[in-house]
């Protein structure tokens, strides 16, 4: 095995065995999108949201990549405490592959919130969520891949701010306009004209629309296309970003 | 051959305020069983020193060989070659001992086996096997701080440094702990650079010391030279010899607690 792979294997392996044995993050990670689901999801169902499907087939997609964005957006935080300790220098200074501390860390965030969105998915069904299998399953790989450039561009913002009371406030400016202008809740193309240019200037916006597509089993079209490249692009953007910082941690 | 070598090694931060220099220019030699002790007053560059040597923090001028490596052309040999202990230790409180000190030998690319039969060894040795299921969390300072080490220790590197090792150490803890040091010189052939704040322990432990004061090189000589030289006497205390190199002491509440 490369030592790459082994390095990855390595790192993945211990975040992935603090993260089973933190119920709490389990619990309430899964918790909060189920909520969505029940107390809003039923609001939807009767009205026109001006796209194709049913509102099931607009809503999880959106839940989905929504669940993704908290999750992965707060994902530095963890970085923060174990700077605190020391540990991330303790393992810089080690041989392991710089890309390995990063990689092995947003394989396990990724992963993580692969079980999630399974059982958020699940649930949706219970409440009649109907969408091609192909479909679903492509979804996940669109929210798997966009969780991880954004739990790296996460620990990147995270060794840029250092404490938590600057790290919070600067993900949730980021996180906010993210969440309203790439029409996460409903689709843009319900809302005036200036709002729908607008949000075509938030990548994120091309994610939502290709996940949805995939939903309503729409595969080549050019949503789909668009949301591909910024979904590549964006983890080569966060790969870069944060393999950079781990190899110099500004201090 | 010296274990360490720099020409001109320097650090420059930008900052909103323009550049900071905090290291401008070290030329450092240390020889290979020596117990070498960097002092100076706070900001004075001795951690910028040492965060650059350990590969942790790229120079922006000079040269430097470390344990055989160029630091800026091989950083991955002088990592395999080195152990490096910082102030704040870096272990998980969330983890039992054995679990960090076996991901440790992992992460210096030991087998699984290998790993596990080497927490062993060095808990053993450093004398804390009875710890080794405890979480990290448990363990007293002096406890840690050996645990830290032993860290550092995990590849057997000839070279390793230590940022403040005794900060924040019951007296007991600290004999203990500079006992632990000489040992390792002793038995392993091991090269220690070291960081301090207390000139006792500089003039108990330390070979030789390197006198930083605003990112250079002030002083340097064994303790006894540096007591001759500075404070007019051998028998003098090195406080004395400290405060006529720099113009100041350490900081009050930075007062060394007493070891023997």
């Amino acid at each position: 095995m490369s030592p790459l792979l082994s390095d990855t294997a390595l790192i993945f392996g211990r975040y992935a065995r603090q993260t089973l044995r933190s119920h709490f993050q389990m619990l309430f990670g899964t918790l909060m999108p189920l909520l969505y689901l029940v107390f809003f999801g039923p609001l939807l169902t009767g009205l026109p949201l001006g796209s194709h499907g049913d509102s099931w087939q607009i809503l999880v997609p959106g839940l989905l990549l929504q669940l993704g964005l908290f999750g992965a957006a707060f994902a530095g935080f963890a970085i923060i405490i174990e700077q605190n300790h020391g540990v991330v220098e303790r393992m810089r200074v080690t041989p392991v592959s710089r890309l390995a501390l990063l990689l092995g860390r947003v394989l396990r965030d990724a992963l993580l919130f692969v079980f999630q969105a399974v059982l958020l998915v699940l649930a949706a069904v219970a409440m009649g969520l109907r969408a091609p299998f192909g479909g679903v399953l492509l979804g996940f790989v669109f929210v798997a891949l966009f969780t991880a450039a954004l739990a790296a561009l996460s620990y990147a913002l995270a060794f840029k701010v250092r404490t938590p009371q600057e790290f919070g406030p600067a993900v949730n400016a980021l996180t906010m306009p993210s969440m309203l202008l790439s029409g996460l809740m409903l689709p843009m193309a319900l809302g005036p004209r200036w709002l729908d240019v607008l949000s075509h200037f938030m990548p994120f916006r091309y994610l939502v629309d290709a996940m949805r597509a995939a939903y309503v089993g729409r595969y080549a079209t050019e949503d789909m296309l668009y949301g591909t490249l910024t979904a590549l692009a964006l983890v080569a953007l966060a790969l870069t970003a944060g393999t950079r910082v781990f190899r110099t941690a500004a201090n | 051959m010296p274990l360490i070598s720099t020409a001109g090694l320097s650090r420059t931060f930008t900052s909103k305020q323009g550049p900071v220099e905090a290291v401008r220019g070290i030329d450092l030699r240390v020889h290979p069983g020596e117990i070498l002790g960097l002092l100076g007053p706070n900001g004075a560059g001795k951690t910028t020193t040492l965060r650059m040597l350990t590969t942790l923090l790229p120079p922006t001028g000079g040269a430097a060989t470390v344990a055989g490596h160029d630091l800026f052309a091989d950083p991955a040999g002088v990592r395999a070659r080195i152990g490096y202990v910082a102030q704040s230790g870096g272990v998980d409180p969330s983890l039992t001992v054995r679990e960090e000190l076996a991901t440790q030998g992992r992460l210096y690319r030991l087998g699984r086996a290998e790993a596990a039969a080497r927490a062993e060894e060095l808990a053993a040795e450093l004398d804390f096997t009875a710890l080794l299921d405890r979480k990290t969390t448990a363990l007293s300072g002096g406890q840690r701080r050996r645990l830290d080490i032993a860290m550092g220790l995990t590849h057997r590197p000839p070279l390793l440094f230590l940022d403040e090792p005794t900060t924040g150490l019951d007296p007991a803890s600290r004999a203990a702990l500079w006992d632990l040091i000489r040992r390792l010189r002793a038995d392993h052939g091991t090269t220690v650079v070291l960081t301090t704040h207390y000139l006792d322990e500089a003039d108990a432990l330390a070979d030789r010391l390197v006198v930083v004061d605003e990112g250079r090189i002030v002083a340097e000589g064994t303790p006894a030279e540096l007591k001759l030289r500075h404070a007019g006497s051998a028998e003098a205390a090195l406080q004395e010899a400290f405060l006529a190199i720099t113009g100041r002491g350490p900081a009050p509440q930075e007062e060394a607690p007493v070891a023997v």
